[in-house]
This record gives structure tokens, sequence and C-alpha cells, in this order.
């Protein structure tokens, strides 16, 4: 089974991505945003969870009604420098209020996910001929950041307190 | 100026580890070229015609006196004993080796410094007015907002992999002398009638191949929204600026594709949803902290003139100097000082590893440790006591940077060209050169008044040469350096792209060309107008017809 990275931690992956002209397999299935819209239906009655796969250009408007039905959104990097999918997963967490997995998908590589685990992606598929072990390292490289961080310590109000602390002291 | 605490210096410590890292994954071969590419980038560092170039960051252009003289350490311990300071009041070096650049960062790192987001498509070193804090036509001083900047664009986890690259200027004065409108983002910063501070923000303006003016999106975006509202203009960009041609991936395709209307209902659309998220909200409390840091200098209240005036009547060197090189300041006895790095001879903006170190003396002697550099490659002694000025003058005359003629033709805007950049088609410092030794009589240029020469080696135009009054774009014609010459543009309130007089010429042909134009412009000229006044009032035609006769 393909490891993946998902909650800065290495973790087997059950999930199925699913090509759009491919039977339905059995049990949790990835399926993309056209595939999506045309089988809505038959996904709905699908007897796993489903995971909807998305790219930069999909507009978010379109899925927003459904977020309820997807266990799973997995953003597309066809290649690490397209950085919209960025865009997406931020206003996905902040103004929808997406609870489930984000996982970036593609070409997803070490580097980069210092800055996709801070818009609120969890889930990484680090591309397969790279060291998933060596990825977990990037989650080390800084101890804070200045903007807001999901997953951690809000920077600005923490600084904030240090000031307030530091001037206190006199 | 601004001080890091423990966060920053951990952050910029951790930024040296993490390339240092990068650095050794690369030479192993664990990271290939094009992925290594935006990491280098995001560093500062490019690979150029001899070696690579490291770009240092200088925000809105205010150094220490210890963080110049670190920057002479670099220039002397990794590059080739100098140093060129850029458009964007940062410093290049272009002989370092790629091994040692994460001990460069490092070292940078001691002094405060860093060289994150000099290049690279992500939001670029945030420049501003170098007279800010001292300009009598300023609203407010404008740094620490750029500082708040700053921080908010440094390791984004948004924007930092935009379509391009992205800049942002800051201003507070009447007078814009940061080029605002040639930005990304220009911001103006101005008051509404209720007295609260906030920003006219102009988008889409920027040079390059596709020179645009900015247009204005929003006539006030309160203090307390700002970040928010770069945040709406960041992601409307980022989600449909093209990346499909970097040629037309900057958000001026962008916003002149969609039109400003259409481009502002988006932004507006999406600041609705961010700008009530009290993350992104400056308290009042944030900004006073931040221009805490800004605070003026203890002055000598009581600062007299000394022997300033028989000093200018006894030596007319001195006193073109004081008349060109200074300017006033809003405190009584003092004067802004600017150290011209464009003697004749050397390539503008050049500064050697013993000019950085004795400017750092002169910094800490006559200007409260600070100095600027300016979005002209030039350096400014901001807070100088009127009563020191000889001793200042006859210090940098000793350094070859008294050079008088700040603000003529000879003070003009280079890139390092053909001899140094792989991107470039024609040399600009031999040129610059060809101008320095025609134009060598400072009465005659005093006579033309002020004009702004900005000169490109390529059409991405980092010599500004689209908005000089006179600009010269270098240009590749069969292998051969040409130049396309422009008159009549600007960068500042009233900002507009040269108009071209007419097909390239020669390298050495580029000398006489300007004559004719300067002949011109004396024919022309009513009283004692600028060129560029001239320039709107007779158009090109006659510039046109004189050279090419």
């Amino acid at each position: 089974m393909r490891k993946i990275i998902r909650d800065g931690a290495i973790a087997e992956d059950h999930w199925q991505h699913v090509a759009d002209d491919a039977a339905l397999p059995a049990g949790d299935i990835i399926v993309g945003f056209a595939r999506w819209q045309q089988e809505r239906d038959a996904l709905l009655r699908h007897d796993g969870r489903v995971g909807i796969r998305i790219d930069g250009d999909t507009s978010l408007l379109d899925i927003v009604d459904d977020l309820e039905h997807f266990a799973l959104i997995a953003l597309n990097f066809p290649a690490f420098k397209d950085g919209r999918c960025y865009s997406h997963a931020r206003v996905l967490r902040e103004r929808f209020r997406y609870g489930g997995e984000l996982r970036a998908v593609g070409d997803v590589l070490r580097d980069q996910l210092m800055y996709m685990s801070r818009v609120g992606i969890n889930a990484f598929e680090v591309r397969e001929d790279r060291s998933i072990a060596d990825a977990l390292n990037a989650f080390k490289e800084f101890s804070g950041y200045y903007q807001i961080n999901p997953h951690g310590p809000i920077a600005r109000d923490t600084r904030r307190q240090q000031r307030r602390a530091a001037v206190a002291a006199g | 100026m601004y001080r890091y605490d423990s966060f920053d210096q951990a952050l910029v410590n951790e930024r040296v580890e993490q390339f240092r890292g990068q650095t050794r994954r690369f030479l192993a071969g664990e990271l290939n070229e094009e992925e290594f590419r935006p990491l280098r980038l995001m560093n500062g560092l490019y690979i150029q015609r001899h070696a690579p170039m490291l770009r240092v960051s200088i925000p809105y252009g205010l150094l220490s006196s210890d963080q110049l003289r670190m920057l002479a350490h670099i220039a002397r311990t990794y590059d080739r004993g100098f140093g060129h300071f850029t458009t964007r009041q940062n410093i290049q070096y272009n002989w370092p080796q790629l091994e040692r650049v994460p001990d460069i960062l490092a070292d940078l790192a001691k002094v405060e410094m860093h060289a994150m987001q000099t290049s690279g498509n992500c939001i670029r070193n945030i420049t501003s007015d170098h007279l800010a804090g001292v300009a009598a036509d300023e609203l407010t001083d404008p740094r620490p907002y750029c500082e708040l900047i700053r921080q908010w664009a440094t390791l984004h986890p948004e924007f930092s992999y935009l379509p391009r690259k992205f800049k942002i200027a800051v201003s507070a004065s009447d007078k814009d002398r940061a080029a605002i409108r040639v930005h990304d983002i220009g911001l103006q910063i101005v008051r509404n009638d209720a007295g609260e501070l906030g920003f006219e923000v102009y988008v889409g303006g920027g040079l390059g191949r596709t020179p645009i003016v900015g247009e204005r999106i929003s006539d006030f975006v309160p203090v307390r929204e700002l970040i928010s509202y770069l945040e709406a203009i960041l992601r409307v960009y980022n989600l449909n600026g093209r990346r499909d041609n970097m040629h037309k991936a900057r958000i001026k395709i962008l916003v002149r594709a969609m039109g400003i209307e259409a481009f502002r209902d988006q932004v507006e659309a999406e600041w609705q949803h961010l700008r009530h998220d009290p993350e992104l909200q400056l308290e009042e409390e944030d900004v006073a902290y931040m221009r805490g840091f800004f605070q003026p200098p203890a002055y000598d209240t009581d600062a007299g003139e000394g022997d300033l005036q028989a000093q200018l009547d006894a030596d007319r060197a001195f006193a073109n100097w004081h008349r060109h090189n200074t300017e006033a300041h809003r405190q009584d006895g003092y004067r802004a000082v600017f150290l011209s790095l464009k003697a004749p001879a050397i390539a503008p903006g050049d500064m050697t590893d013993r000019q950085m170190d004795a400017v750092a003396d002169l910094a800490e002697r006559f200007g409260f440790g600070e100095v600027r550099v300016t979005h002209t490659q030039n350096l400014v002694l901001a807070d100088v006591r009127k009563d020191q000025l000889h001793a200042l003058w006859q210090a940098l005359r000793d350094l070859n940077l008294a050079t008088p003629n700040i603000g003529t033709m000879t003070d003009m805007i280079a890139c390092p060209g053909l001899d140094f950049c792989s991107l470039a088609n024609a040399g600009s410092i031999d040129v610059a050169k060809d101008i320095n030794e025609r134009f060598d009589n400072i009465d005659y240029l005093y006579d033309l008044g002020d004009i702004r020469l900005n000169m490109s080696g390529c059409m991405n135009a980092c010599g500004h040469h689209h908005v000089g009054h006179i600009g010269i774009l270098g240009v590749d014609k069969k292998g051969q350096e040409f130049y396309q010459i422009t008159v009549g543009g600007s960068s500042s309130n009233d900002a507009g792209m040269g108009e071209r007089i007419g097909p390239a010429v020669p390298k050495d042909q580029v000398a006489d060309t300007l004559e004719s134009i300067l002949h011109t412009f004396v024919e022309h000229r009513e009283g004692d107008e600028p060129l560029l006044d001239t320039y709107r009032r007779i158009g090109v035609k006659p510039f046109k017809e004189a050279a090419y006769a």
C-alpha cells in the first residue's frame, strides 16, 4: 500500500485514485471534478467514501454545495511552481470551513511542504521517486512564521503577547 | 530603524540552515536544476554570465552602519571587492561561489539581514521614499507600514508561488520619490476627510516588456484593513494571472485584460471575505509598536550653521556640492546628504568595500549611524548637521563619493548590462562611461537642470529606461549592440512612458544622439523649464528631426 504523509507522520494510504474512464472499485475513492459532475448520483450511492480531485482552474463555487459529501479533497499541483491551489486550500479551510482531508497531489516535493502545510493542506502524496522520510524534515525547518498557521500557534498574537511581556518586564 | 526581536532572528537563522540543506542536496544531485531554481531565487541567488549573482535585501533601503560594514565584508571576502546597488534599493554581488552562499547568508543574519524574496515569483523587497522621516512634504513616516508589509510578505504560505514576481512600493509624500505608479501595487498614504490615515492603492503598474502605469483601484483603504486588502489583490492575481507565458504573467497584464472595473469588483468581493478576519487586521498596537522603531534621532535642536556660509562663499566646489547633493531637512540646522555613486568612470551604483567601510564610519560620525539607499542608486546620510557639512564633504571627496551631479543627467540609473547579466542584449557600463566623458562640463549639466537619464541593457528594464526623462534601451541587432532612445518618461506623480525618437543607434553614436537631444531642448526651452516640460510642450518631433538629420 502506498505511503503518504498525513498530519505530520508517514501513514498507509487506502484511498484509490480512479481514472475518469475506469470502473469504480469498492472502498474509498478519489475521482476527478469532471466525473463528479457527470456521475454525481452514482457516486453518492458508492459504498465507500468519496474524495474529489480539483485543479487550480476549478472554481470552488462549483463544489461548495457538495463539500459535505467529500471526506477528502485532493488539490492537484501539475507542476510544483503552480501556486493556485494554495489559494484554494485557504479558501476551503477559512471561508468554507472544510474539515476533511486536504491532500496535495501531483508534483509534490519536500521544499514546498512548508508552504502547503500552512494553508491547511494536511496530507501529501510526495512524488514517488523521492524519499518520503526526507520530506518529513520539511516540517522541522522553522519554529515560527509571520502569518497564520491553522495547525499551530497564531504568529501575530503570539508575538503581541511576547512584546507585552517584554514591556511589562521592563 | 527596525531591529529584530528573537522571533525575527530565529526565522532568518532557520532560513539560512534551510538553504544550506537545499544547496547541499542540489550539489549532491538530490534536487535537479529546475527544482533548485525557485529555491535559490527566493534566497536571492541567480546564475549569471560569469558566476552566480547574489542579491541582498535592504528593506526600504535602510541600513545601519554595522550592516553596511557587513556588506563591505561580504564584498571583500566572497566577491571581488565591490557591490552594485539596485533600483529596488538592494545590493547585488556578481562573483560569489554557489557553495559559499549559505555562509554569506549566515554572515548577513548576524546583522539582521537576509536575501529572502529578492528574486523569484513572490513578493519582493518593499521599497519606499529614501527621504522617509525627514522630508518636509511627508504626511507620515511610511517605513513602519513598509516593515509591517515586509513581515506579512515574508514566507507567505499562499503567495510564494505566484504567476510572476510582485513588487510593492509605499510613498507618504506629495512628491512621489518611490515610483509607486510603476509597481504591481503602489501605496500612497493619505488622510481621509475624517482625519484617519489610510492608503490610496494603485495596481498593475510595471515596466519590462509591457510598460504600464498603474491604475487606482481604491481611494482609501483604512490602515486596519491594509493587509486584508493586499491579500485580496494577491489572491485574485494568484488564481487568475496567466501561467502559460512568463512574459504575460505579471498582474499588469491581468488588470489590463480584465479592465480595472472588473478587476476591482473581484478584489472587493474577495476582500469582503477577508477584511473581518481579526488575524489580518492591523491593530493600533501593531502600528504604534512599529512606529516606535522609526522615531527621529536625538537632533541637536541648538545646531546652528557654524561657518557654513563662509565655507560656501569661499569654495565654489563645495557650494556646487551643497546645492546639488544636499536637500532641505525637516529639522532646523540639518540637511540630508546624497553620496553620489555616479562618479565618472565608475559603473553607476557600484561601490567598493573600502568605500562602504568608510561610509559606515562617516554615518556614525555625522549621521546617527544610518544610511539609506535610493532607487536611483545613490546613498543618503539623512541627518547631517549643517556645521558639519564641510567636513563631511571633504571626507566624501577623498572617497570619490562627492561628485556634485545628483539630479543631473550624469546621475543616471543603469543596470549592470551585458558585462554581468545573462539576460542583457547590450552593455550599459561602457555607454555610461562614454556619456560621462562627453558631458564632463559640470556647468553645462547644471544649466540643463534636472534630467533623469535611465539605461537598461535589455527590455526587462531593470534600469527603468521607459520612465527616464531620457531613456536608453540596449538591443541586439544581428549580434551588434544598438540603443533605442526615448524622451519624456517619468516615474513620479506624473508617471508616463517615454516616446521613442527613432531607430536604434549603434553604441558609438549614443553620446552624439544625446547631444542632439540636449541641443534641441536648449533651443526650444522657455526660461528654466525642465526637459520634461519642454518635451510635453513641443512633442517628440523636433527631437527626432534633429537626431536623424
